[in-house]
């Protein structure tokens, strides 16, 4: 096959699994919608109804997983390297870490409930992606061609997938925490784990991805080393990234050394995950530098 | 009244100390650091576009001139982001240092005693079954460290968790420790050698050079380098670039034995702490310039640098020798092309059908004014304009005074040159991180207690997970199982 052959394929298949979050989308909002539905007092819920449709959403989940990894690699075929060299690639690398990220912490921690905010999430990452973002497939220029892009590259993917689903479940957190201080839980979030569960889930998280995170901006100074002449520049890529670290530096310090749970933990851990998304979103697109490899 | 005071200074001094070290402190001194580096990413920096800073000042001179006094465009130098990590080093040390020592002496010591009630504790189980000698066989197996004292015993595992965090917070001072030899012993600058040209490491080969603050000129490490060739690949429809490779031939002293070696943008050469990289390239036209004799007054290669990706580039051209002086302004296009809204410009990044676009001035270059000048700039206050022409390939133009030919061209290239001393630690410092951060993140630390009852028909079991880790309730779970068989 032809470089445009993979890369049609890459496409399609980043449109199988878009079809296919669209299915777990449903599949996930019937979940939570019926279980409500036959409940007279709001303690009982049946949830047997509506346990099948959870099922088939996890499946079109690990489905749309594959697919996505599909695309990722027929991608990377077509240009004859590495997957990451414009904003298009990140975002559909992003979701697939994303996924991935959900996948395990599915099969670690049982949080099938993540299923509709996940697929919502992954749907406008790929849907932004695929038109406004696309760029055709090409090579890279000189200073990306590196094994260090690869590595720094996927580790911050990976981290970025972990940061926004730790963001999730605090905002989830908070969102509960909420409802439960005026009075109690509306009947949707019942079923939902405990607070307690959702704050040691967020730190578990962030505990996992800290290593990977620094990792990732270590090999990122290794790689500007052998491209730039130097480690370290305080560009605005690697300004915000060191700010990503020290924030997440900070959530861990406020739990492990100062005790924080809760509220105040988990506003840290949005701030500190917005710090990822402006570094990903605003400096690759309006900031100046050498980073800016959005292709736009 | 002297002792007093004195007492009094020392006193605050410990309590200012204590406080610098303390874990809120450090804290808050972590936050602050990254809040200060929002600035340098918001304001242009002098260190990296010091472009951008003048026009920032064209614009908004009232602003600009406040914004400069906060140091809002030197923000990664400034005494105040300065001195936030200089006090977040000290307090890593002064938190980190007195740990360290007291791990150290913890290793060697046994576990601490048992406490009296276990029932306070949490996973406090009783069982009828079991004996030390039990106990202590599993935890043996389980690499427990214990403290067997006459009817209980005290196990404590997961020592590598603050070995391991001891471990990330050293390495954090040992990578600022790089970071400060660098900037103290560094130094970092750029030339542009034409193809076929020979580079040797002296000052005065530099365009620009900048010293640490404790690096002189001496100590440039004696090497030298000859550009024998270079060559720019590009992707056919894009014009995108996808290799540089420049071909050198180095000396490890001047005059020593020559090597062959390549040099790419994500492979730099090195000569012991000193690393050359390749930054960017350009081409420099090649003319020579007569007077109305038909002497030849100038003849030789003028860098223009870039000015698009397809590498349109411009530059200047000045003659003293000629009476009037003379000096052209220039544009070198490697793949011509022209219409009507861009003029001439440049198609391709490769020379394929080049031009030299010329206007030729007369009068006084300015060059015995004292002032520096730009090489790359003509200043025509004091000069007026005698023609415009594009030249072909070996075409000539008689512009009255004199002419210019075009006789061809060479490519250039960036050489950047960095001294970083500090950078192996800097190095082995982040290694030593990241391994320290795993030790720490993935070890359980926790304490298990084994106690003979009371009237001895059997043990009370508790534990204690630091930072409640789960898992603990499962390993007691095991142990009381092993206990009963
Ligand atoms: C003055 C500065 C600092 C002091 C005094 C300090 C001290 C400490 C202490 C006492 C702990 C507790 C370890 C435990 O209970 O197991 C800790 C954990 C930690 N510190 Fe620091 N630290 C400092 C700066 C930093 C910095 C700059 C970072 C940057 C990332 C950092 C990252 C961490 C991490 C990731 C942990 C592990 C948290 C966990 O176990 O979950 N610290 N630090």
């Amino acid at each position: 096959m032809t470089s445009t052959n993979y890369a049609y394929l890459s496409n399609y298949a980043i449109y199988s699994a878009m079809v296919l979050f669209t299915v777990a989308f449903f599949a996930h909002a019937i979940e939570v919608a019926f279980s409500l539905r036959n409940l007279e007092e709001k303690t009982k819920f049946d949830f047997s109804r509506t346990k099948r449709s959870g099922d088939i959403g996890t499946v079109m989940i690990v489905l749309a997983f594959v697919f996505l990894l599909a695309a990722v690699i027929f991608r990377g075929i077509s240009a004859h390297r590495v997957p990451w060299g414009n904003m298009y690639e990140f975002s559909i690398t992003g979701a697939l870490a994303f996924t991935g990220a959900y996948i395990f912490a599915l099969w670690k921690y049982k949080v099938r409930w993540l299923g509709l905010p996940v697929a919502i999430a992954v749907l406008l990452t790929l849907g932004t992606a695929i038109t406004i973002l696309y760029r055709p497939s090409a090579p890279l220029v000189p200073a990306l061609k590196s094994t260090w892009l690869a590595i720094h590259v996927s580790a911050a993917i990976v981290s970025g997938g972990v940061f926004l689903l730790a963001n999730c479940i605090a905002a989830t957190y908070l969102i509960l925490d909420r409802y439960e201080s005026k009075g109690g839980r509306p009947t949707w979030a019942l079923k939902l784990p405990t607070l307690e569960a959702l704050d040691q889930l967020t730190y578990r998280l962030v505990a996992f991805v800290f290593p990977l995170w620094t990792f990732a901006v270590i090999a990122g100074a290794i790689w500007a080393e052998s491209a730039w002449g130097r480690y370290w520049g305080w560009d605005p890529k690697e300004t915000w990234a060191f700010i990503t670290w020290v924030a997440y530096a900070a959530y861990l310090h406020a739990r492990v050394t100062v005790g924080w749970r809760g509220r105040k933990a988990a506003w840290l851990c949005l701030f500190a995950g917005s710090t990822f998304l402006f570094n990903y979103v605003y400096i690759n697109i309006w900031g100046t530098g050498k980073h800016t490899y959005s292709g736009l | 009244m002297a002792i007093t005071s004195e007492l009094d200074t020392r006193s605050s001094l410990r309590w200012l100390w204590r406080q610098l070290t303390s874990m809120r402190t450090a804290l808050i001194l972590l936050l602050l650091l990254g809040l200060a580096a929002i600035p340098g990413s918001l304001f242009p920096q002098r260190s990296q576009n010091p472009l951008k800073v003048s026009d920032f000042f064209k614009s908004n001179p009232g602003t600009a001139k406040f914004l400069d006094q906060l140091n809002m465009f030197d923000v990664y130098s400034s005494p105040w982001f300065s001195s936030i990590y200089i006090l977040l080093f000290i307090s890593l040390i002064g938190c980190v240092l007195p740990r360290t020592f007291e791990h150290l002496k913890g290793i060697r010591a046994k576990p601490p005693l048992t406490p009296k009630n276990l029932n306070r504790m949490e996973f406090f189980t009783e069982s009828e079954f079991g004996s030390l000698d039990k106990a202590e066989a599993w935890f043996k197996k389980h690499h427990f460290r214990i403290r067997r004292d006459a009817n209980s015993i005290s196990a404590e595992k997961g020592f590598m968790r603050e070995t391991g965090n001891l471990l990330f917070h050293l390495s954090l001072i040992l990578i600022l420790v790089g970071v400060a030899l660098g900037s103290l012993f560094g130094m970092k600058g750029d030339a542009i050698i034409n193809v076929g040209e020979r580079f040797i490491n002296t000052p005065t080969s530099y365009d620009v050079i900048s010293y640490g603050k404790l690096q002189s000129e001496k100590s440039l490490s004696p090497f030298s380098i000859t550009a024998t060739d270079f060559k720019a690949s590009y992707e056919l429809k894009t014009g995108a670039p996808s290799d540089y490779k420049l071909t050198v031939n180095v000396a490890n002293s001047v005059g020593g034995k020559e090597v062959s070696k390549v040099v790419r943008v994500n492979s730099p050469l090195t000569f012991g702490t000193t690393k050359v990289y390749l930054q960017a390239n350009g081409y420099s036209p090649l003319v020579t310039i007569r007077d109305k004799s038909g002497e030849i007054k100038f003849q030789g290669t003028v860098i223009f640098l870039p000015q698009d990706g397809n590498l349109t580039s411009t530059g200047a051209i000045k003659v003293p020798d000629m009476k009037p002086q003379v000096g052209f302004v220039g544009s070198f296009i490697p793949t011509y092309a022209r219409n009507s809204v861009r003029g001439a410009f440049s198609t391709y990044p490769e020379v394929l059908d080049p031009r030299l676009l010329i206007s030729i001035w007369t009068g006084d270059l300015g060059l015995d004014s004292g002032i520096p000048q730009s090489v790359y700039r003509l200043d025509t206050s004091v000069m007026k304009r005698i023609g415009l022409e594009t030249l072909k390939l070996h075409e000539t133009n008689n512009f009255g005074e004199g002419s210019i030919t075009f006789e061809g061209w060479t490519p250039w290239v960036n050489l950047q040159i960095v001294k970083d001393p500090g950078k192996i630690y800097a190095l082995l410092g982040a290694i030593l991180a990241i391994l320290g951060l795993l030790a720490s993140l993935f070890t359980r630390s926790r304490r298990i207690w084994v106690k003979e009852n009371s009237n001895k028909t059997g043990v009370e079991v508790a534990g204690l997970a630091k930072n409640s880790t789960p898992g603990l309730e499962s390993e007691i779970d095991s142990l009381v199982k092993e206990m009963r068989e």
